[in-house]
């Protein structure tokens, strides 16, 4: 039971890794938005870079909390009820981006285009930001004991709590700007370049910092030093952002792409196996923390998620491998939709 | 207000929000693929433009039914986290199955969809809509599947202080899970196809793109008026059903208050739930009600006084919307049959294309009120018989929920009404 319960707690880790993966370039580009996105056709190209994929990227966000709830029922249950406020606005957020895709481009008239300019900045900075604020909360504990959750909105945005913010927008304005490299040409191209390069030293930073304000707020590092073995996805993350430099200096956008889509995943990484068993752990009384052995569904449930996982999830990567292939290169302005 | 109450009004409003999309989206689906599919066979223009002029209103519809679902299937650990706790193990493996398998395919299709046009052959564009189609349907499996749980739980057992799964398959082939799936998925077929009939009709009356509208009428005529009729049988066996499975909604739908044999049905009655009797009724058919529920008509129909007060859904509301529904059943059902004998008369019958723009609304109407039937009816329970609603939502302060609940009203009501907008704007403009 506690092999099935392990593996479940590491699949849950990689679908919420996978989604910051994919989502996590259209909230960059939906975040560069408006400071790369000079002339309407610019933005119709940044627009259009994740018009096929945006949608098929979110539902790894559903899966994740699909999976949350049918493999860790109590975790799902606590989870998003004590932090409802931080969901519901990143909820909606993600509701005002989906629509701004498809109501942009139906009127033609400057005012109503920058409506939904504006609503895809905000569904895009917003779940990034927030996302990282209620990562870092978990992974610091939250504060609630037996008798149930005391936070509020506002608790969830301390020191710590933030930073995981800024990081999450760090990593995906680096992820979302090389996918604008990837997908334009010329003028937009070459600020996307620039804003590429600006980028990487904060995200370098900021990361530095949070892996040390990680020794301070966090018991992350206790699995660490356990088993320093595990130490390897950190160096892995460093040498994926280190990669991310090397391969943007040589203009090798996709190889610059892969090193920061290797950057989230092992980022996410680094917290979930910090994590173990946790999932949602109490600063107030450890005893009440919510973990993968005390929260988990039942044997049955858990094996028959196992098999429909590991039967699905490939087939769900196949085709959206094939999806991305079938959309690579540049948007070309004559093809464009939205 | 209590927590309870306004975390079932912003279900409610999310739902049913949600639902005025996912119908179209389910049957325009499959009406679209057709049509695309005859213009690969064909090579016939006109099933083209066809195919591009319904898609334009079907992705802006598309649109709002995504963006509206993915705040669903949060809601249940918001703002309902006891129930979550308590059935997590049997009701979040149906929700975890349906993204994995369904909603990934829809999703990730509808882009190869939409940018794919000239990337892929004609041919496999046009599978890739019947596999948005087909993906639309498999979720509705998995949807309707778990809330037939609710309506009528099976394959679990209660262990550990929560209900625990202990057959997977019994949920999903359980009989209630599959006349609810064919009931919500006929409504939804229905739906679209009054959606086409009618914007055809409004070209129609002003004899524009006549050969494109006729067409679409046709298809859509024929698809409508199967569905319709199947639907009223469908419909009745479905509600036959809740004799046994949900006697308590049963005697609400029809405002049954006696436990008797020889239960009559009545054309016409108002509740009086306070005195637990019709304020009016006639139109007595003697036998009426125990027919339809046991094919028998000296069947005992358990009436709502034999179940304790406080385990018998709002009658008035249950007994009113199933009403409505029911006529406005009858009513797809015979307009379509008269749809049938005008159907090569179209243009010289503007009083029947009038009829057509005006019924729009009313599939929408009766599918709305379907959901009140199916969740109204099965109050004061969450999941029947084995979870109360009063015990099921989280333990969150009120506050929050209602600011959530203004949100909800807020968002959902302008993104409505700027969707309504476009549809009606595309719809009346016509094809390019």
């Amino acid at each position: 039971m506690e092999i099935l319960q392990s593996i479940w707690f590491f699949l849950w880790g990689l679908l919420w890794a996978v989604f910051f993966m994919t989502d996590g370039f259209d909230f960059g580009v939906g975040t560069l938005y408006p400071f790369l996105g000079k002339s309407d056709e610019d933005k119709r190209v940044m627009m259009n870079s994740l018009g096929p994929l945006w949608d098929g990227n979110e539902v790894w966000l559903l899966t994740a909390g699909g999976v949350t709830f049918a493999a860790f029922p109590a975790v799902y249950a606590m989870m998003f009820s004590s932090l409802y406020s931080a969901l519901m606005l990143i909820l909606f957020a993600l509701i005002l981006r989906g629509v701004s895709f498809e109501f942009r481009h139906q009127v033609d008239d400057s005012r109503w285009k920058k409506i939904w300019d504006t609503c895809f900045f905000v569904g895009s900075f917003f779940p990034a930001l927030l996302f990282g604020v209620a990562f870092a909360n978990i992974f610091r504990g939250l504060p609630f004991d037996s008798n149930g959750y005391h936070g509020t909105l506002l608790s969830l945005l301390n020191l710590y709590g933030l930073l995981g913010g800024v990081l999450f927008v760090a990593l995906f304005l680096q992820h979302g700007s090389l996918w604008i490299c990837i997908k334009s040409e010329g003028d937009l191209m070459e600020r996307s370049d620039r804003m590429a390069n600006n980028i990487w030293p904060v995200l370098l930073a900021v990361a530095v910092i949070f892996l040390i304000a990680s020794w301070f707020a966090t018991n992350l590092y206790d699995n660490y030093l356990e088993h320093p073995v595990l130490f390897l996805v950190l160096i892995i993350a460093v040498a994926a952002l280190v990669g991310i430099k090397y391969f943007l200096l040589q203009k090798a956008y996709y190889k610059a792409w892969f090193s920061s889509a290797l950057t989230i995943v092992s980022c996410t990484f680094y917290g979930v196996i910090g994590l173990y068993p946790n999932m949602f752990p109490s600063k107030m009384d450890p005893s009440t923390s919510l973990t993968a052995l005390n929260s988990s569904s039942s044997p049955l449930t858990l094996k028959i998620m196992l098999g429909v996982v590991i039967v699905f999830i490939p087939i769900v990567i196949g085709y959206q491998v094939w999806t991305y292939y079938l959309f690579k290169g540049k948007v070309k302005i004559e093809e464009l939709k939205y | 207000m209590d927590v309870v109450f306004l975390s079932r009004l912003q279900f409610a409003a999310a739902t049913m929000f949600h639902f005025l999309f996912v119908p179209l989206t389910l049957g325009l689906s499959v009406l679209i693929a057709y049509m695309e599919t005859m213009y690969v066979k064909t090579g016939d223009e006109t099933y083209l433009k066809m195919t591009k002029f319904w898609a334009k209103l079907f992705l802006i519809n598309f649109a709002l039914g995504i963006v509206t679902g993915i705040t669903l299937e949060f809601q249940f650990g918001t703002n309902w986290s006891r129930y979550s706790e308590y059935v997590g193990d049997v009701f979040g493996p149906l929700l975890a199955v349906e993204a994995t398998v369904a909603f990934f395919l829809e999703s990730t299709l509808i882009g190869v969809w939409i940018f794919g046009w000239d990337k892929i052959s004609k041919k496999a564009h046009a599978i890739v809509m019947w596999l948005v189609a087909a993906a639309g349907t498999f979720s509705a499996i998995w949807i309707l599947a778990a809330n037939a749980w609710m309506q009528h739980p099976v394959g679990y057992e209660i262990r550990n202080g929560r209900a625990e799964l202990t057959d997977f398959m019994a949920i999903v082939t359980q009989k209630f899970a599959i006349l609810e799936f064919f009931h919500t998925v006929s409504a939804a077929y229905i739906l679209s196809a009054f959606f086409i009939m009618g914007v055809s009709a409004y070209h129609l009356l002003k004899k524009q793109h006549v050969e494109i509208f006729t067409r679409s009428f046709k298809i859509a005529l024929i698809f409508g008026l199967f569905f319709s009729l199947f639907e009223i049988v469908e419909g009745h066996m479905h509600g036959a059903d809740l004799a046994h499975s949900q006697p308590a909604k049963l005697a609400a739908l029809d405002s049954h208050w006696e436990t008797e044999k020889k239960a009559p049905l009545y054309l016409f009655a108002i509740p009086d739930e306070k005195n637990e009797k019709n304020l009016i009724q006639f139109g007595k058919i003697p036998g009426g009600l125990s027919f339809l529920a046991f094919h028998d008509f000296n069947a005992e129909v358990k009436g709502l006084k034999d179940f304790p007060k406080d385990e018998r859904p709002p009658v008035l509301i249950t007994f009113s919307a199933f009403k409505i529904m029911v006529g406005l059943g009858f009513y797809f059902g015979l307009i379509t049959v008269v749809g049938w004998f005008l159907r090569n008369r179209l243009l010289e019958t503007p009083w029947f294309l009038k009829i057509m723009i005006l019924s729009m609304p009313l599939p929408y109407i009766a599918i709305e009120l379907g959901w009140v039937v199916a969740e109204v009816g099965r109050q004061p329970w969450i999941v029947y018989g084995l979870m109360k609603t009063s015990d099921a939502a989280s333990p969150i302060a009120s506050g929050q929920v209602a600011v959530s609940l203004v949100a909800f009203i807020l968002v959902y009501g302008l993104l409505g009404a700027v969707g309504f907008y476009l549809i009606g704007k595309h719809a009346i403009k016509g094809p390019d």
